[in-house]
């Protein structure tokens, strides 16, 4: 293996420049460096203006989401060995708004997420005196995987409907309503439906399920979209049988 | 126009956003802000692995959890804060059950507890071992129901604005923009996490700079026990990934490379099968990590490209239990380290991982100036004291966060007014991080002096220290703090300037560094994570107490000491691998678990 390796960075700098260009850098290529690495690298010793988040380098945060040869990726999760022997390609995560460099503005799911109600909603809340609500295992799993979620916005990068759609929901916004609509001790699935059966809810995804393969933490969004559907598919059947107040 | 809020929250990690929080529910009148240098879900709690403490089990009592505490801490706990801290523990881990956290479960659907170094119980919750993952979301998502609360995402504080001996806000950049603006607020509350990162190898994120630290001690609040940094014993080499105390307590053994359980050596117990409460690979991490530095001396470790490793055996748990208990362990050292625990063995060193000390706090989380707070590791309320079990930090995210943002709440509304002409001080500030910064045109890179400072730490502030290595290790430092002076920054621009960010960040720890090493030369003894080869014994006559650091007028430190809070635990010797019971009915401890059973 050659043990350097070449970067091809998209830089963008909106003071000097209007249009996106490419810087090339030779970094070292040892087997355990990742591409965060590399990135690392160039600031430090080469050029300390490059731009972009980084911060718990074991793939939980989800600040590093790039593009890595044209794909979705956690930087700190992708070896600089698999593209050996290069060039790589690092660009900003896709179907975002570049503010610099390789960072992109989350601002749009960040209000999305809210509108979603990421929360236990109860009808009336439980008093600590009267302990923990009761959760089997077997319970948590219908939720479990949603909670997952690191927000790290690979699934937004790749899903095609938001690139085309930006006003569509999302896959992560989505799939972490279903971890709320799915967790025994939530009551507020009624309240999510108005958001979620909006034509941008869940109706703009037709099942690509890029989301889920690019997912470094098995969510699978796509998965979750589709339950929904067939969940509001039968909640409005049932509210056109049976009128509302009866 | 000035932003202008009741209640400024520096950092939005789990401290942070339950201070949020407490302070929302203490008074929904209350205008709070949120202002972290990145968004609140990306903070380091995050990183959290094994669990969080809350003595539940019905064999378990708080007295036997405040023992742990304080004797794992080698006394130079608070005994009154850890009472405080042992009794609302449970109550806020509960707390978070009812806001959604997934935590782990028996059969029945109650919360299950699992072992923790240190302790003698089973009383540690977790969420598998993502707890701190799951802490965090859960927190910031029950945050955005709270319209009081604003969120200023990727702003970075710069300075405390002090005015009549009183915090009246923050001045922060906003890095999007690159703008410099002044946040006024009747309480502002430090949750900035700690400082690991002044340190070269170590399971601490990017962002742990230490920067409230800093900009506390700046403000003139006093730091406290900053000689007192942990090192946690199983690191992977090379990235410093923390593999979590769980792995020990779900039965993992550490060996040499004989294939040895060196622990046995060390006064730590003798070996058993299964894993034993306060013995072997569950003694506290001062302990494992020193015995590590002994097996190293010995020529029992084992050589790698990335220095000298002990092995992690995990193998004869089966691949079950490490799916059903480890998750994250397994899916860690697949991608990072290539191995399969299931069949491999993980390398492991100790790495530095914990802040013990921080601004000083009293059990409310004030300061001693008027209008700063402080919580989680960035404070110092003295819960840990000279060494942190594991699984106490999380909930103490909670109980202190709480009580912090109340009392801020209390504090904010007692209609102390801002003064206006405290605005003036962002003429200077602008001029400081604006003008000299950014157009600083030295030759020096920022990561160079950031490099030379986390090595010149290893080397004289490390897992054992001498007079002698703190001594040089002070010159050091000094001289890095005059070479930032000539420091080159290439980025001149404002939009997302993280150049500009990085110079904050080395000053801050460079003033962390400095606290650090000044206060582990003043504290001749030896005492939990601080152990002096030239002063090996714990000396309680002269430092049964708290250092105590301010900064002087001219930039020097002054250190003080404030004598350790005793209530019902008077000092005595730890003692780790004995089936003799401690301060408590319980009869188990020293008994082997039953694995993998319920309470």
């Amino acid at each position: 293996m050659a043990d350097r390796i070449k970067l091809q960075v998209a830089r963008y700098r909106p003071e000097q420049e209007s249009e996106v260009t490419y810087d090339e850098f030779e970094v070292p290529c040892p087997k355990d460096w990742v591409v965060l690495d590399g990135l690392n690298h160039v600031k430090d010793r080469m050029d300390g203006t490059l731009a972009y988040r980084w911060s718990c380098r074991m793939g939980i945060c989800g600040s590093c989401g790039m593009m890595v040869n044209g794909e979705p990726k956690l930087t700190c999760a992708t070896f600089l060995s698999e593209y050996a022997p290069g060039p790589i390609r690092v660009e900003p995560l896709r179907n975002f708004p570049v503010i610099r460099d390789l960072i992109v503005d989350i601002g749009d799911f960040m209000r999305k997420l809210v509108t979603v109600k990421p929360w236990i909603v109860r009808d009336e809340e439980r008093p600590l005196s009267a302990g923990e609500y009761r959760q089997t295992p077997q319970e948590m799993d219908e939720y479990k995987p949603y909670s997952m979620c690191i927000n790290c916005m690979l699934c937004y990068s790749a899903c095609p409907i938001y690139g085309l759609d930006p006003k569509f929901l999302g896959p992560a916004a989505i799939a972490l309503a279903q971890r709320y609509n799915l967790d025994n001790r939530d009551q507020g699935s009624g309240e999510r439906m108005e958001v979620l059966s909006e034509h941008e809810g869940i109706w703009g995804c037709t099942f690509v399920g890029e989301c889920t393969k690019v997912c470094p933490k098995h969510v699978d969004p796509a998965g979750s979209i589709q339950r929904y559907k067939l969940t509001a598919a039968l909640e409005s059947m049932k509210s056109f049988f049976v009128p509302r107040g009866a | 126009m000035t932003p202008s809020h009741d209640v400024v929250l520096v950092g939005g990690g789990g401290a942070g956003l339950r201070a949020a929080i407490a302070i929302a529910e203490t008074n929904p009148r209350l205008n709070i802000a949120v202002v972290s240098k990145v968004y609140p879900m990306r903070s380091h709690t995050v990183s959290a692995e094994g669990g969080a403490a809350g003595a539940i089990a019905p064999d378990d009592s708080l007295d036997e959890h405040c023992y742990d505490t304080i004797s794992g801490g080698d006394w130079l706990c608070d005994q009154d804060a850890v009472e405080a801290f042992v009794k609302e523990a449970p109550e806020e881990l509960l707390r978070l059950e009812h806001w959604g956290c997934p935590w782990s479960r028996e059969a029945d659907g109650r919360i299950a507890v699992r072992p923790f170094g240190g302790m003698k119980k089973m009383r540690t919750w977790f969420a598998a071992d993502k707890t701190g993952f799951h802490m965090l979301h859960t927190l910031f998502q029950t945050s955005l129901k709270y319209a009081s609360v604003v969120r200023y995402d990727e702003w970075f504080v710069t300075k405390l604005l002090v005015d009549d001996g009183r915090v009246q806000g923050v001045i922060a950049i906003d890095l999007k923009s690159g703008k410099i603006e002044a946040i006024t607020a009747r309480a502002v509350i430090l949750c900035t996490g700690g400082c690991g990162k002044v340190f070269p190898f170590t399971t601490n994120a990017a962002i742990k700079s230490g920067d409230g630290m800093a900009l506390a001690y700046r403000a003139g609040a006093p730091l406290k026990d900053m000689e007192f940094m942990q090192y946690h014993p199983t690191g992977l080499p090379f990235t410093g990934i923390l593999i979590t105390e769980a792995a020990r307590s779900e039965g993992g053994y550490l060996i040499n490379k004989d294939g040895y359980r060196y622990l046995q050596d060390y006064n730590l117990g003798t070996p058993q099968p299964q894993p034993v409460f306060r013995s072997m690979e569950l003694g506290p991490r001062d302990r494992l990590s020193q015995a590590f530095m002994k097996e190293l001396e010995k020529g029992r470790t084992i050589e790698t490209p990335y220095g000298h490793v002990v092995h992690l055996d995990l193998r004869h748990l089966g691949e079950k239990k490490i799916t059903a208990k480890i998750p994250f362990v397994r899916e860690l050292c697949m991608k990072y380290q290539n191995l399969d625990p299931v069949k491999d063995l993980i390398p492991v060193r100790p790495v530095v991982h914990y802040m013990m000390g921080g601004i000083h706090t009293d059990i409310n989380g004030a300061t001693p100036l008027p209008g700063l707070y402080a919580a989680g590791e960035a404070a110092c309320v003295s819960i840990n004291g000279a060494n942190r079990l594991g699984s106490n930090s999380l909930p103490e995210l909670l109980v202190f966060g709480a009580r912090a943002g109340k009392a801020a709440a209390e504090y904010a509304s007692l209609g102390l007014q801002i003064n206006p002409r405290i605005i003036a001080q962002k003429t200077d500030e602008h001029r400081r991080i604006e003008h000299d910064l950014l157009n600083k045109k030295g030759k020096e890179r920022i990561a160079t002096i950031r490099d030379e400072m986390q090595k010149s730490m290893e080397g004289s502030s490390g897992i054992y220290r001498t007079g002698a290595s703190l001594r040089k290790g002070m010159e050091e430092i000094r001289r890095l703090q005059e070479r930032y002076a000539g420091l080159a920054i290439e980025d001149h621009s404002k939009t997302f300037n993280t150049e500009r960010v990085s110079a904050l960040e080395l000053s801050c720890m460079l003033d962390v560094a400095e606290s650090i090493v000044t206060a582990a030369t003043r504290r001749e003894e030896s005492r939990g994570a601080h152990q002096r080869t030239d002063f090996p014994k714990r000396d309680d006559q002269r430092y049964l107490a708290h250092s105590l650091i301010y900064r002087n007028a001219d930039g020097s430190a002054r250190v003080d000491y404030l004598p350790v809070t005793i209530t019902r635990w008077p000092p005595g010797e730890r003692i780790y691998g004995e089936a003799k019971p401690h301060g408590g009915p319980n009869k188990a401890a020293g008994s082997a678990l039953s694995s993998g059973a319920g309470v």
